[in-house]
């Protein structure tokens, strides 16, 4: 097990991660987890995060950059404190999924994987979500929100600037 | 949050417990929860046949959408092994279209927990995993808390239920890829890797997860394991069609009037499927065409419904009854713009391993990206025919398939309507400006 001195992770996150690398049969199991997971709580993969999480699993940098590179949630630059993402695949895209786009677009006045000048949101066009029966939807964060209509969007939005969203981590 | 759903016609095997928390264990119990697993372990001896055969006479074919026969996936899994066997249940549901799994982790996770002991009794294994797709936190979630309450009753461990047997489960999360939903990615996700396709064979009963014998299933297949040990195999065969036992979830999308996740019989009509219990077109509009298994699948045109929703039938009909992902089109559809977003989401997911993937799939964006934009000809249409057909069987995995099978539907069966686009005789209400397709993938 490796465990880090000087951890740059809440104790938290650190305890369980010193957890994470021993239940699998092996270790590396813990790679794809670990990213996230940190990117949860520095809002995005920093390079310090991807030094400690190499020297946690006895990997090398370029392995786990090389993992980090594949998946579309992980990033390595911020993100805005609450990062919008509009599902524009077929079934959102039938029931209105690009008229949402075009609304967060205007209503945050940034485009796609753009964040706002407060650092407050950031938007992002993704893939479908797997909400297609309950379409247009998108998520903040990991907060799934539904059966979007342009008006909806402006009152979920003003409940986030308000600091009284949601937050599932 | 998901809306649920019912209609009359539906016969409720995997939804029983739908609507009714059972995502408390104390619920779940009393809802015959972990009993089915508690009958498999007294069967003693017997008890992996009796698990193996009892699933072979429920006709359970995969959920996840190739619809390979459960029991037999389960059989193939050699008795002795000197590696160490692993249950792994797929939950990366994310192929367009399909939300069902969805429903099932926050509505009955112990379901999925329960499988996946009777998949692991079944094949002698003593570890198994629940991989949810990394957007599902809050199932994730749902998921590690129902895993914590089972370990609390002792229900996973050491000894379960008195066997003398061990079995634990870990929860993973992906973090977004297409990719990694197909079995030998997810393997390679599992391991901490980039989701790339495996070589087969050998093929994971042999050779799969940290090169020990798995059985890998979707989510779905698994919730039903326990419900069929409990009705009996023959029971549940006898809901479905020949050689398609049972019921499935399918999830109606797109312009319909009641969207959801319906629990249907295999071979129920998907007329019916449309117009009676997802309420009909949208709107009072016509019917275009229908996607009718996930976006892989090819598309059936407006006359082309009166077909059985089982894996044999769709597939006589030219199509796949793949993830049960029935996304529904109106006639103000364009299915050249349609088409485009289809390998849009390829283009974006194909994880760049295969050539004729990664490249097949960006060529036909490109052109039909140019089509939709009006500067088509109609030599793309055959260019776009051509490269999808040589896409098919040539990739690792099936994505360069999904990718090829819908493209090739829509401009053998719509033609017309992409040579009449071409020649500036456009149909359908656009839903995607030009400029929304710059930068956004």
């Amino acid at each position: 097990m490796s465990t880090v001195a000087n951890t740059i992770f809440s104790p938290e996150l650190a305890a369980r991660f010193d957890h994470l690398v021993t239940i699998y049969p092996l270790q590396r199991s813990a790679l794809v987890p670990m990213l996230l997971y940190a990117q949860d709580e520095i809002g995005y993969v920093s390079d310090a995060a991807v030094a400690e999480i190499a020297q946690r699993l006895d990997l090398v940098e370029l392995d786990v950059r090389n993992v980090l590179s594949y998946y579309s949630m992980l990033r390595t630059k911020p993100a805005g404190k609450y990062n919008v993402q509009v599902c524009t695949n077929i079934s959102c895209m039938l029931r209105g999924g690009y008229k949402i786009l075009d609304h967060c677009k205007k209503n945050l006045g940034i485009g796609h994987k753009e964040v706002t000048k407060d650092g407050l949101f950031s938007l992002e066009e993704v893939e479908c979500i797997g909400a297609c029966c309950w379409a247009p939807a998108m998520q903040i964060n990991y907060e799934f929100y539904d059966d979007l209509t342009p008006e909806k969007v402006d009152v979920l939005l003003q409940t986030y600037r308000d600091g009284l969203g949601k937050d599932v981590k | 949050m998901p809306t649920l759903v019912s209609h009359p016609d539906e016969v409720k095997v995997v939804s029983r417990r739908f609507g009714q928390g059972a995502a408390d264990i104390e619920k779940y119990i009393e809802l015959d929860g972990y009993k089915a697993v508690q009958n498999a372990i007294a069967q003693g001896p017997e008890m992996s046949n009796w698990i193996i055969n009892t699933m072979k006479a429920s006709g359970l074919r995969g959920r996840g959408g190739a619809g390979f026969p459960t029991g037999m996936k389960w059989s193939f899994v050699p008795k002795v092994s000197e590696k160490p066997k692993y249950v792994l249940v797929n939950g990366d549901e994310s192929e367009p279209g399909t939300c069902k799994d969805h429903v099932i982790f926050r509505e009955d996770p112990h379901s999925v927990i329960e499988g996946t002991m009777i998949a692991g009794l079944a094949i002698g294994s003593k570890l198994g995993f629940i991989y949810l797709r990394g957007e599902y936190r809050y199932l994730l979630k749902m998921v590690e808390k129902a895993v914590a309450d089972a370990y609390a009753k002792g229900f996973l461990g050491k000894n379960i239920f008195g066997s003398g047997i061990d079995f634990d489960i870990i929860t993973q999360t992906g973090a977004g890829a297409y990719e990694v939903g197909e079995e030998s990615a997810l393997m390679e996700s599992l391991e901490g890797k980039r989701g790339v396709p495996r070589i087969k064979p050998p093929f994971p009963a042999v050779v799969g997860l940290y090169g020990g014998p798995t059985v890998i299933n979707n989510a779905e297949t698994i919730a039903n394991a326990a419900h069929i040990l409990l009705m009996g195999g023959e029971a549940y065969a006898k809901l479905g069609t020949e050689r398609n036992g049972g019921t499935r979830l399918f999830g109606i999308s797109g312009h319909v009037e009641r969207p959801g996740v319906y629990e249907l019989p295999m071979g129920y009509s998907l007329r019916k499927a449309i117009y009676e219990v997802a309420g009909g077109i949208k709107d009072g509009k016509k019917l275009k065409a229908v996607v009718p298994g996930g976006s892989s699948c090819p598309v059936l045109t407006a006359d082309e419904i009166d077909v059985g929703l089982d894996f044999d039938q769709m597939g006589k009909a030219g199509t796949m009854l793949g993830s049960g992902g029935i996304v529904v089109l109106d006639e103000t559809v364009s299915i050249v713009e349609f088409a485009m977003r289809v390998i849009s989401f390829y283009q974006h997911e194909s994880c760049g391993w295969c050539i004729p993937c990664r490249e097949g799939t960006d060529w036909i964006k490109k052109t039909l990206t140019r089509v939709h934009a009006g500067g088509g000809s109609r030599k793309d249409i055959d260019n776009v025919q051509y490269l999808a057909e040589n896409m098919m069987g040539r990739t690792f995995c099936p994505l360069g398939d999904a990718a090829a099978m819908p493209t090739l539907g829509f401009v053998k069966k719509f033609r017309k309507e992409f040579e009449d686009y071409i020649d500036g005789k456009r149909v359908g209400t656009q839903l995607i400006t030009v400029d929304q397709l710059v930068g956004a993938h």
